[in-house]
């Protein structure tokens, strides 16, 4: 089973886990209720949406308020310390969380015991806080955009914040970043890429590309690296392998984006509504029917 | 031989120099990065020349800031925050260079609509209204929040990520709101 952790951006929304049920522009998660939107909520109802297409039980949410504070958070972080080892999820996806070094320490001694060991999926602030930790290297995949994959690649830089001016100057040259993340360790065992072309990557350099269909806009849209981190979530936790996942989920995500019809002021809702029909459409031309 | 050791003495003048002045300045340590953000604004305001920087790795927590200071100007500097509930739990000298903000910004121009990214953060603008319609990237928990209470407002009227964020997230948005505003000349 795949369980998603991450936040959602109110303070009064307690610590919530259980199967996800999309309806509408709202997530329900046992008697909670989430708006879609951006972060982590996005990523869940692009998960939600794929796995019914799959025929795939409903993901699982463990998500906590947290507006920026990190309150909320470190009752996250405590929480998977504490049920992890009661848990058997295949599949992991850790989301937008405050970046924690002592609390992400702790948290990989839990699913460093834990057997099997989960596939673990890192983005957004879980993303940094692996680099950060000097822990990268214990994930299977991770999902930067190009912003942060110079991020990875500066071996001195704790947040992207920080990244120096010359490695971001190196934009255009992702194979030079994805190199330098690798000679660093500072990238888990696959990235995926995403940008104008997205790519998928391991130590060995580029694996796959993915550059149709184009739509520019897709980079001004918040939530659209977040729904690809749910379809790639959810195909792995379907038995896909992670270079089949990755392109599935990459062009399923541009095919959903283009049916929108995009503008820069398109929000995400408007996109996953296109995700069943682009999921279709892609695991038909790879030869895959929906389970 | 002779230039290379005018050169040596040149290079351990030059260190000294470095050095002298690195010692001469000191980082503030706060609780969070939402007391760092507030601190530097009452700073600013009482004219004092602050920097935010990246803390030496040595007292790096993970999401956090810390304030450069005159090192010289401790007791007053200390002052005003205590005077103003904003006490930080301590100030060191910096004795090795710190690591900078980001200061380049990436801009997309589509036409009706220009995007700019700061660090991780992008921030789109319809440039005929100056209405806001799109923030993305970032990984801090304050992005999805700040994005909820800056969509569709106008860049003139829309809270500034610096009062409401908390984070380095919320700080590099901070950073593509300004460099927006002053492309639209607001």
């Amino acid at each position: 089973m795949l369980c998603i952790v991450g936040t959602v951006p109110d303070d009064r929304f307690t610590l919530t886990q259980g199967t996800v049920e999309l309806q509408g522009n709202e997530l329900r998660i046992g008697q909670a209720s989430v708006g879609v939107n951006r972060g982590t909520a996005a990523l869940l109802a692009a998960a939600a949406t794929a796995a019914a297409v799959l025929k795939q039980p409903a993901p699982s949410a463990c998500l906590v308020g947290d507006t920026g504070n990190g309150k909320g958070s470190r009752k996250l972080y405590r929480h998977m310390i504490d049920v992890l080892p009661q848990k058997a999820f295949q599949t992991i996806t850790l989301h937008y969380l405050q970046p924690l070094i002592h609390w992400h320490k702790k948290m990989q001694a839990v699913i460093g015991d834990l057997t099997p060991r989960p596939c673990l999926i890192a983005d957004a602030g879980f993303m940094y806080v692996a680099k950060m930790s000097g822990e990268a290297a214990l994930y299977d995949l991770f999902t930067p955009d190009v912003g942060e994959l110079a991020f990875l690649a500066d071996e001195e830089a704790p947040h992207p914040f920080y990244t120096r001016g010359f490695i971001l100057h190196e934009n255009n040259r992702v194979p030079d970043l994805i190199a330098r993340a690798y000679r660093h360790n500072n990238a888990a065992r696959y990235l995926i890429v995403k940008g104008e072309k997205d790519y998928l990557a391991d130590a060995s350099g580029i694996l796959e590309t993915v550059d149709h269909p184009v739509e520019e806009v897709l980079e001004a849209i918040g939530g659209t690296g977040d729904t690809l981190t749910g379809l790639v979530s959810v195909l792995i936790d379907a038995g896909m392998s992670v270079r089949e996942a990755a392109v599935a989920a990459m062009r399923t995500n541009r095919l959903a984006g283009q049916r929108a019809k995009p503008t820069p002021a398109t929000q995400i809702g408007d996109i996953i509504r296109h995700i069943p029909r682009a999921l279709e459409a892609v695991l038909s031309e790879c030869g895959r029917q929906a389970e | 031989m002779a230039h290379l050791g005018f050169l040596k003495k040149k290079k351990t003048q030059e260190n000294l120099s470095d050095q002298q002045e690195r010692t001469e300045r000191g980082i503030l340590v706060f609780e969070n990065t939402g007391e760092v953000i507030q601190a530097e604004n009452l700073l600013k305001q009482h004219g004092w020349e602050v920097r935010v920087m990246g803390p030496p790795p040595e007292i790096r927590q993970g999401c956090d800031m810390v304030i450069e200071f005159p090192l010289i100007e401790e007791l007053r500097i200390l002052k005003i925050l205590t005077t103003a509930g904003l006490a930080p739990l301590k100030t060191v000298p910096v004795t090795s260079p710190l690591l900078q903000p980001v200061d380049i910004f990436q801009i997309r121009d589509y036409g009706k609509y220009l995007m700019v990214r700061a660090a991780n953060m992008k921030l789109t603008v319809d440039r005929e209204t100056n209405i806001i319609v799109n923030i993305s990237g970032g990984g801090c928990p304050d992005v999805p929040y700040l994005a909820a209470a800056m969509v569709g407002q106008p860049l003139a009227g829309a809270p500034s990520p610096r009062e409401i964020g908390h984070t380095l997230c919320g700080y590099a948005l901070q950073l593509a709101y300004e460099e927006v505003r002053r492309r639209c000349s607001v």
